[in-house]
């Protein structure tokens, strides 16, 4: 560890929030309608999209019909991509030659990218078309995250309303939220990207004779298109097998900053945009400082992990000083291995620039329980930032109970419904994650895709059911999901960790929006200031990480006293 | 949900048609002008112009003249056209025993020299192109004997290769293992002999 290395962590981690803060005020004037700058271009675009589709984009939707539209809109998306995929090979640009791919595996990556999870069962380059990757996947890291986005600005409008009706329009938060917000960011980004040495080709690869006479195909795609937003929309499915580990897609120490940035910097502004809406810039600002203090504390307690001296490298008498180097790249060591791993982790992007699966035992333990946190530091677009609003709803509750009051969060009451589905919201976690763990667990046909065995084998089940179910889509990479099995459930974890908590999100704006608005009484708890800050911390360890508790000590945390005996014999 | 069907389907084509055409080709476009060399993938080549491999993508060297990059998950070692890490957990035998064979080989290679870690374990791409500076100064020697030259000669093109932390602070010192490799065949001729 070195002060070189604390310092790029304290950047990474830092500038996303930074930059969090003018982005998130944009993106509530997007959310509420009000007048942009890039309304000259954007306006007749959305205005046609409309027309198009027969919506009325200023007729305010009960959170039924919200739900409703949500769905169909994930439904068709998702019937789209299946197609391609499974038509792969009767559809222009493979000049791979790729044919269509498996039912399951269709369904699971028509499902990771619907979902924006973009889970990877397959092998990028070896797998997926030209086409595919643009015309299929691209467009569901927009729209995925264009869709979390919405959750969000309707919880919004649900707090802000007094005794209304309609949490506002699915089509109209959709189409904004992808046109305005996301497009001419990842636009920039990507140019940015290819200009420090991205690759963005249309060929399949390039073919070189290398210095000792050997040769070398080097496959290509248009990286830099689907890398931008893949970040940004907090989506994570790279183009490439090892994501963004890939030179070609990550080639230098300043494209993994501003691409470990883009991970976050929209969640981050989703926190301050919902703030903006709301009304209540300071009690969001509890709720980022929260979330920064938990992931903070992750980023720095995976650089000390990484930093002790491996097992291998200890019994093979190598040089320790450096770290844990097996499945880090040189170019970024461990500081920028560790610091992408806890934004990845925390928000839910998934993509990684090294290997978790060869983490130290508690490194891996550390970023499969900022997944199971519930994905909201900052978690997706949108979605972390309704889930953290969640918890902090159950704060109050807890806080209520304690002196015997109806608690209040920024001016509504909170009451039975509402906690309701704030409980059902939290607790699809850990039912997706450790039901399905637990089966795979004992099941012949599961454990036949695991690489490694014995503690770390449990480690591979749990972390994947924890990344699809938390919709992140980073693995410990030694697993073979590419099977019936894994496939399937799999996609079931994710769909589960979607849209469980986003129809419970709705309900609760739905039941939120009828309320009166009330004036902060003397009686209301602040929720701003420390304590506060203090209680939700508490009530997302004890609801978010503690269930997972048992679980992690049978794989990591096992593993990791196994590895102290390892290493005390040499 | 029947009533929102057909909005579902109209704007998942728009959105189609823009963000997965309109915009995808957008960036090609602009990236194929303005930075055509980094969009088609940073391809070197040699003097008569044949393409020797990418700038940003390790290959694999086993003569003694080179530089030897790091071990390679990567197909059969840096297939760039299948990238993969080695995904063995921290304790898993078959990773205890591999660094250890790696490492007992390079110290019959080169004596009693410390090894530094990236010199033995597996990259997370199987295609990484730098290798520490420590890791390629310890393989000066066994270069500049197999050339046939002084070792401060050999040295000296390391040392120009030797690429720093991006303003003092991202990233780890490294060294490109295929561009140096390239600068040694510049500089000194390769011996007729090797093969």
């Amino acid at each position: 560890m070195n002060i070189q290395g604390w310092a790029e962590i304290a950047l990474t981690l830092g500038l996303a929030v930074m930059l969090g803060w003018p982005i998130g005020i944009y993106m509530s004037r997007v959310w509420n309608g009000e007048r942009t700058w890039l309304d000259p271009v954007l306006k007749p675009v959305e205005g046609l999209f409309y027309r198009a589709a027969g919506v009325d984009p200023t007729r305010s939707q009960g959170w039924l019909g919200y739900a409703g539209a949500l769905l169909a809109f994930n439904l068709t998306g998702f019937v789209l991509l299946y197609a391609i995929l499974r038509l792969q090979g009767v559809l222009p640009m493979n000049p791979q030659g790729f044919d269509g791919v498996s039912p399951h595996l269709a369904f699971n990556t028509a499902v990771s990218f619907v979902t924006n999870t973009n889970w990877q069962s397959y092998g990028g380059e070896t797998t997926l078309s030209t086409f595919t990757q643009m015309v299929g996947l691209t467009v569901q890291n927009f729209v995925s995250a264009a869709t979390g986005a919405t959750i969000a600005a309707a919880l919004a409008r649900a707090f802000i309303a007094n005794r209304g009706e309609g949490v506002g329009n699915f089509w109209a938060d959709l189409t904004r939220t992808s046109l305005y917000v996301l497009l001419p960011i990842a636009f920039i980004v990507a140019v940015v990207l290819a200009g420090l040495g991205v690759v963005q080709s249309l060929a399949a690869s390039a073919q070189a004779t290398t210095l000792e006479g050997g040769s070398q195909t080097i496959s290509l795609f248009p990286t830099a298109s689907q890398l931008a937003i893949k970040q940004l929309g907090i989506n994570g499915g790279g183009v490439f097998n090892v994501n963004s580990a890939h030179p070609l897609e990550n080639p230098t120490p300043l494209t993994t900053l501003i691409t470990a940035i883009s991970i976050n910097v929209l969640g981050w502004a989703a926190f301050f945009a919902f703030g903006r809406s709301v009304l209540a810039k300071k009690d969001v600002r509890a709720l980022v400082i929260a979330a920064i203090l938990l992931l903070g504390a992750a980023g720095s307690a995976l650089y000390v992990i990484e930093s002790q001296p491996a097992p291998a490298l200890v019994a093979a008498g190598v040089e320790t000083s450096v770290g844990n180097m097996e499945g880090k790249e040189v170019r970024f060591g461990v500081p920028a291995s560790v610091a992408w791993a806890a934004q990845t982790t925390g928000a839910s992007n998934g993509s990684v620039n090294s290997m978790h699966a060869s983490y130290m035992p508690l490194g891996g333990a550390v970023t499969m329980f900022l997944m199971q946190l519930g994905e909201i530091l900052p978690g997706g677009i949108g979605s972390g930032i309704a889930v953290m609003v969640l918890m902090a709803m159950l704060a109050v509750f807890v806080a209520g109970l304690m002196v015997g009051r109806t608690p209040e969060y920024l001016g509504k009451k909170i009451e039975a419904r509402e906690i309701q589905f704030a409980m059902l919201s939290v607790l699809v976690v850990p039912l997706s994650v450790l039901g399905f763990s637990a089966v795979a667990a004992v099941l012949p046909e599961a454990l036949a895709g695991l690489l490694n065995k014995g503690p770390h084998g449990l480690s591979e089940v749990l972390y994947a059911y924890t990344s699809a179910t938390g919709n992140n889509g980073s693995a410990f990479a030694g697993l073979t999901a590419n099977a019936p099995w894994w496939n399937t459930t799999l996609g079931l974890a994710m769909l589960l960790g979607r849209f469980v908590p986003a129809i419970a999100v709705l309900a609760v704006a739905g039941a939120l929006v009828a309320k009166p608005k009330l004036a902060p009484s003397t009686g209301t708890l602040p929720t701003h200031g420390p304590l506060f800050i203090g209680l939700l911390i508490g009530v997302i360890l004890i609801l978010g990480g503690l269930q997972f508790f048992p679980a992690l000590s049978l794989g990591p945390i096992v593993e990791h006293f196994d590895m102290l005996q390892v290493v005390a014999r040499f | 949900m029947l009533n929102h069907i057909r909005p579902a389907v109209v704007m998942i084509a728009l959105f189609t048609g823009v963000l997965g055409v309109a915009y995808p080709f957008a960036v090609t476009g602009v990236a194929q002008t303005v930075f055509s060399e980094q969009a088609d993938g940073s391809l070197v080549r040699d003097k008569a112009g044949k393409v020797v491999g990418s700038a940003l993508v390790g290959q694999t060297f086993a003569e003694p003249v080179y530089l030897h990059p790091r071990p390679s998950a990567a197909g059969d070692g840096y297939d760039a056209s299948s990238s993969s890490g080695a995904n063995l957990g921290p304790l898993n035998p078959d990773l205890i025993a591999r660094v250890k064979t790696d490492a007992d080989a390079l110290r019959a290679e080169m004596g009693a020299a410390v090894i530094p870690a990236d010199a033995v374990t597996a990259s997370a791409s199987g295609l990484d192109p730098h290798i520490s500076p420590a890791y390629a100064r310890l393989q000066a020697a066994r270069i500049a004997q197999a050339r046939g030259v002084a070792v401060q000669e050999v040295s000296k093109v390391i040392e120009q290769h030797v690429e720093g932390r991006t303003f003092g602070v991202l990233g780890q010192p490294r060294v490109n293992v295929l561009l140096t490799n390239m600068a040694l065949d510049a500089r000194f001729a390769r011996p007729a002999a090797e093969g």
